[in-house]
């Protein structure tokens, strides 16, 4: 599925919860079941600036040269916004990342309904995804 | 009698809903909801009467003088202080210590003194203190905190050295709630001839405060804590201070006579008021003390300590909820951390559930480092809560706790 598609399933999950707990609650199962980061990539050189919570985010590429994200966070709904990026970004070659837009975040409404600072964080996370992009693309 | 329901008719902004649930603000430590009476003030003041104050010798200007004079007044007896002249007004908590910290510490600090303050302070009271060790060469002492959240007031005496310059301590913890003892506070560091300055941001609104019996040098509060505008605060010092302290900004209304030569200052209170103040907010804070004198400080504290018992009773009941502060003298905030919960986790949910409370550092990274934790959830109640706003948060946390478990 590409990128595009992705997103237009995630915001389809979302349009049947029209309470914001039942959107968090999802955001939480999606958190809990957010696959480990290899616990070589949970240092400071990982961690990502400007979230309020730590986030840890590590990008590599598969034999197929697609893109490998694995993350983790101390907070439950941050990881559940990161298994959002993964489930979107990873598996993409970094040339699609690099040039993929983040418009299913406004569409399911996440980032008016963060708090500035963690809108501030999920742009960091964003922002670092893509630079990741950039990075392994010029390595390929 | 204490009749909550008419006093939270004085707060329209208190009746509404956010998310569709009923609002419940518990965030009175990061600022507090005005009474109307003040939203009145301040809408008189900018429809009726509004003038520069100090410059026009026209009916605006003239009225909206005597109304800025007579809210410094109403200061003075608020807090106690033997003269009006001492009542500063300033931008807040912030500028007023920053005042002190440049004014005083241009004249009073040199290479090699050294600066005493508490591990439980705001930033506000830390970062301005290190800008002007940084400045002069001075150093930052620290006294620090138990357990419980209180001062260890034994270690003053050997913290107190000849180099001390100041003592700057709050009157009530932000983040832990504790009220510490200032007037011992005083009394020990005057024995030693060291100033010392109150940070009365969290006190002022909930304890009664008297400067005068309190015997401090400096006591500087925020408006917008104590039910009043933003952007007006409160810079108390006494005479024999500010007299000879140097002004710290210049401009225009702090001087008496101004050539290319040399520039004569205001005396006191003016000389500390460079350029145009906000006097609308002064004013305004004005009638939210008068709200709150005729409401009654004791029986605001009343009230206030009916609800931290009770609060306090009702988060014990929540699993694995470990509450930070435990003073035995404390006002009604309670800040806490439920088992591994991260408190932002906690915060963004109790915010969908309609509860206001401030999760972070509470801008006191140094007393976080203390208890090895990166933050807390703080609950802040003042007189305007109810106990069923405590029920509501109880339990919101019990439904939140069953989600992210
Ligand atoms: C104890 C204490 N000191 C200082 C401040 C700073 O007040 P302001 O931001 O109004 O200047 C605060 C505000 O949170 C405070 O709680």
């Amino acid at each position: 599925m590409s990128i595009q598609d992705i997103q237009e399933e995630i915001v389809e999950e979302f349009s049947v919860y029209d309470d914001w707990m039942d959107k968090y609650n999802y955001l939480i199962e999606l958190g809990k079941d957010l696959p480990p980061i290899d616990p070589k990539y949970k240092t400071d050189q990982y961690l990502i600036e400007g979230c309020t919570s730590r986030v840890w985010l590590h990008a590599g590429l598969d034999r197929e040269g697609k893109m490998v994200l694995t993350a983790d966070s101390d907070a439950i709904i941050t990881r559940g916004i990161i298994a959002l990026l993964i489930r979107v970004f990873s598996g993409h070659t970094p040339e699609e990342v690099k040039n993929a837009d983040t418009a299913f975040l406004d569409r399911i409404g996440l980032q008016e309904h963060l708090s500035p600072t963690r809108a501030n964080g999920l742009a960091s996370m964003v922002r670092q995804i893509r630079m990741y992009a950039v990075a392994l693309s010029a390595q390929k | 009698m204490f009749d909550i329901q008419k006093i939270r008719k004085d707060f329209p902004i208190l009746d509404q809903q956010v998310y569709g649930k009923p609002l419940v603000y518990l965030d009175n430590g990061a600022t507090t909801q005005k009474p109307q009476v003040v939203l009145e003030t301040l809408e008189r003041l900018y429809d009726r009467e509004n003038g520069n104050v100090h410059r026009g010798g026209h009916h605006l200007s003239v009225i909206t003088t005597e109304h800025y004079e007579a809210a410094r007044e109403t200061v003075r007896q608020f807090i106690h202080a033997a003269h009006t002249h001492e009542i500063i007004f300033t931008h807040g908590t912030t500028s007023s210590i920053n005042a002190v910290a440049f004014s005083f510490g241009e004249k009073y600090v040199r290479a090699g003194d050294e600066i005493l303050v508490t591990e439980m302070e705001h930033h506000a009271n830390i970062v301005p203190w290190q800008m002007l060790c940084e400045r002069k060469g001075a150093s930052l002492k620290v006294i620090p905190i138990n357990e419980a959240g209180e001062l260890r007031l034994e270690t003053l005496e050997t913290l107190i050295t000849e180099k001390t310059r100041l003592l700057a301590v709050t009157q009530v913890s932000n983040v832990l709630g504790t009220v510490n003892p200032v007037k011992e506070i005083v009394e020990i560091a005057h024995r030693h001839d060291v100033p010392v300055l109150v940070d009365g941001a969290q006190g002022i609104q909930h304890e009664i405060t008297d400067v005068t019996d309190m015997d401090c040098d400096f006591y500087v509060f925020s408006g917008h804590k104590i039910y009043g505008p933003t952007g007006i605060g409160v810079l108390y010092g006494k005479e024999k201070w500010l007299e000879v302290m140097p002004p710290y900004q210049g401009g225009g209304d702090m001087i008496k006579k101004v050539t290319f030569e040399k520039t004569v200052y205001e005396d006191l209170p003016l000389k500390f008021e460079a350029g145009t103040m906000n006097y609308i907010g002064a004013i305004g804070l004005a009638a939210a003390l008068d709200y709150l004198r005729d409401l009654g400080l004791e029986n605001i504290m009343a009230w206030e300590q009916e609800l931290l018992d009770y609060a306090t009773a009702r988060l014990k009941e929540v699993p694995e909820l470990k509450i930070y502060g435990n003073a035995s003298h404390k006002t009604a905030i309670l800040s806490f951390l439920i088992g591994d919960l991260h408190h932002s986790d906690v915060g963004t949910l109790l915010d969908k559930l309609g509860v206001a409370v401030r999760t972070g550092h509470h801008c006191a990274q140094p007393l976080c480092d203390h208890y090895g934790i990166a933050g807390t959830v703080r609950a802040s109640f003042t007189f305007y809560n109810t106990k069923e706003e405590a029920d509501r948060l109880f339990n919101s946390l019990l439904r939140i706790i069953e989600m992210l478990k």
